[in-house]
């Protein structure tokens, strides 16, 4: 996207995110609340996979450690700006750790190694009672009270998700447009040549887990005040499938493929109600079209479109190359 | 006397049973251009990866600078000024132009933190632009290196090895599926930066009349083995290379 479309497109996102809940009912600012809180793991997800290329089927978990540390946190009477941190904190440096195999193993082995991670959490969440309260899950989380802002009304807890969200976006964006960013897209693309070229492939590798992981752990601690309750069952692998869904749906490594994938697998269904036994199957059969056709997901389509009618340089000598040997 | 730029003393590389590269020794002194020439397989791209970081030799070292270098990173190897090109096209394909050379350059430039607080660019628009000049790809600056032509991207390569401000830069292949057009203007600009650089380069080739114009002194490597060395007139004339590209 160009210099001004993206800041105009971000502007016009906000706009509409700040009227869409306006005169709705407390169930559809609940799905509009938890389209942003997805939004911010899939963001997190997005970094770690559709800019570093370092495959992830763990972001459901590092909700879940985001949410639980929240939670106990903020039930053991401390406040969420304090809890919210911390979660922050634990995700960056268990994503870090995660982050370790990606140095010896790629594809589909480090998808299979992340998977055992959120399994992991998954059992440790369920079976150590004492802290997590098991299968039962832990329950009245207070929501935030920021004394001249209390949270604790649904609308009121959407616009502070939706602020904690364009924060997130903003820190994203700044990341993403760094030096970090343009490393973490080199690894992607050529990590041989990343690291000839003086990139600490190894650090980078280990950021991008670290902070993507920090973004799940951020949306966890949102998860929390938002449901107040949470139980292992919410942070199970075909979570991280889903987060998963809505990066390649939106079009992983494009900065705004987060927030339309995770529109569209939240909110869709929703929409999809009114066929009643049928919204599985026609979810399920769009996205299997949408894979197929556009790999490069929702914002890859608009990219092409635009490649497609505006006009390449260099493309005339493209021929070239194939024609020598 | 300074010392060489690099110092290549007794390296052997075997894969399972075949010895890649057998006891090559050779020095590369400051602001020289090596031609290493050599069938296909004699072990050119093994040795420049035992001295790049990329493999482990079996035996002997490699100093850069008077600096060993064994077991060092290829990163970091980078930040002691040495630049590679690799045999295969390697440029970042879906980023734009500048943003290749600028992440060419970028690791160079401050501390992690300065990388992710300070300038989307690390100050290095104004210098990338200057080397994508000097490599006359200026009015493909805003592309993607994808979607330029095969040669474009061969320089677009061969410039990112450039960026750092290498002392010593190991070009493989650089004239690979390069046209001729574009060929004399990738040896003249070659020169040029060598004599305004003072950089060492050795250069891995196939094509003879390329790597004989564009070095001061030539080796010729079979199996492995070091069979030839001298001036380009000289290795021209030398039987035994003639031998080996014939295969004897
Ligand atoms: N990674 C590898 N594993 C096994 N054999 C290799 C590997 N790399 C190179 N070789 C072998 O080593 C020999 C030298 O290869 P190479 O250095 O690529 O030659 P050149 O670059 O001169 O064409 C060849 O016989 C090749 O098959
Ligand atoms: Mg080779």
């Amino acid at each position: 996207m160009s210099f001004w479309l993206r800041p105009l497109f971000l502007a016009a996102m906000i706009v509409l995110a700040c009227l869409a809940p306006l005169g709705q009912g407390n169930y559809i600012i609940y799905i509009l609340t938890s389209w942003l809180l997805f939004s911010v793991a899939a963001m997190g997800l997005n970094l770690t996979l559709g800019y570093a290329g370092q495959i992830s089927l763990a972001q459901a978990s590092f909700m879940a450690i985001g949410a639980y540390i929240t939670a106990l946190l903020t039930l053991a009477g401390w406040h969420w700006l304090i809890a919210m941190p911390l979660s922050l904190l634990a995700c960056f440096f268990i994503g870090l750790l995660l982050g370790y195999p990606a140095l010896r193993v790629q594809g589909h082995f480090l998808a299979f190694v992340t998977l055992a991670f959120n399994t992991l959490v998954f059992l440790v969440l369920r079976n150590e009672d004492w802290l997590t309260g098991g299968s039962y899950g832990l329950v009245g989380m207070p929501r935030p009270d920021f004394g001249i802002f209390n949270t604790a009304k649904q609308l009121q807890f959407y616009y502070f998700a939706l602020a904690v969200t364009v924060v997130a976006a903003l820190v994203m964006w700044g990341i993403v447009r760094s030096p970090w960013g343009r490393a973490f897209r080199a690894l992607r693309e050529n990590p041989m040549r990343a690291e000839s070229l003086g990139v600490d492939t190894r650090r980078i590798t280990l950021l991008a887990f670290a902070i993507g992981s920090a973004y799940g752990g951020l949306a966890g601690a949102l998860v929390t005040p938002l449901v107040q309750f949470i139980e292992p069952g919410s942070f199970g692998l075909v979570h991280s499938l889903r987060i998963l869904l809505m990066v390649v749906v939106g079009g992983a490594g494009f900065f705004f493929g987060p927030f339309v994938g995770a529109a569209v697998v939240i909110l869709l269904p929703e929409f999809l109600r009114f066929t009643e036994g049928y919204y599985l199957l026609i979810y399920s059969a769009l996205v299997i079209v949408m894979l197929a056709f556009a790999p490069n997901g929702l914002i890859g389509i608009g990219a092409r479109l635009r490649a497609r009618f505006l006009p390449l340089q260099a493309r005339g000598d493209l021929a070239q190359g194939s024609r020598l040997k | 006397m300074t010392a060489p730029v690099l110092s290549i003393r007794g390296v052997s590389k075997s894969f399972g049973g075949i010895r890649a590269v057998r006891d090559v020794s050779f020095e590369v002194a400051k602001g020289e251009i090596l031609g290493l020439i050599g069938p296909n397989g004699s072990g050119k791209s093994t040795l420049f990866n035992c001295v790049l970081g990329q493999l482990r030799p079996d035996e002997g070292d490699v100093h850069v600078n008077g600096k060993p270098v064994s077991g060092m990173r290829a990163s970091e190897l980078n930040k002691l000024g040495v630049g590679r090109t690799f045999q295969q096209l390697s440029v970042f394909p879906q980023m734009t132009v500048l943003d290749n050379i600028i992440l060419a350059g970028q690791e160079h430039h401050g501390t992690m933190l300065s990388r992710l607080l300070g300038k989307p660019d690390a100050g290095l628009t104004g210098q990338a632009e200057e080397l994508i000049a000097f490599f006359r790809l200026d009015h493909l600056r805003e592309e993607k290196a994808g979607s330029l032509s095969y040669g474009q991207q061969k320089l677009l390569d061969a410039a990112m090895a450039f960026m750092a401000g290498p002392d010593l830069v190991l070009l493989d292949e650089p004239a690979g599926g390069v046209n001729l057009t574009m060929l004399a203007d990738l040896r003249e600009r070659l020169q040029t930066y060598n004599r305004e650089h003072g950089a060492s380069f050795v250069v891995i080739e196939h094509n003879m009349e390329f790597v004989m114009e564009l070095s001061t002194r030539i080796i010729v490597l079979a199996e492995g083995e070091i069979i030839a060395e001298g001036a380009p007139e000289e290795i021209r004339a030398n039987q035994s290379v003639i031998d080996a590209y014939l295969g004897s």
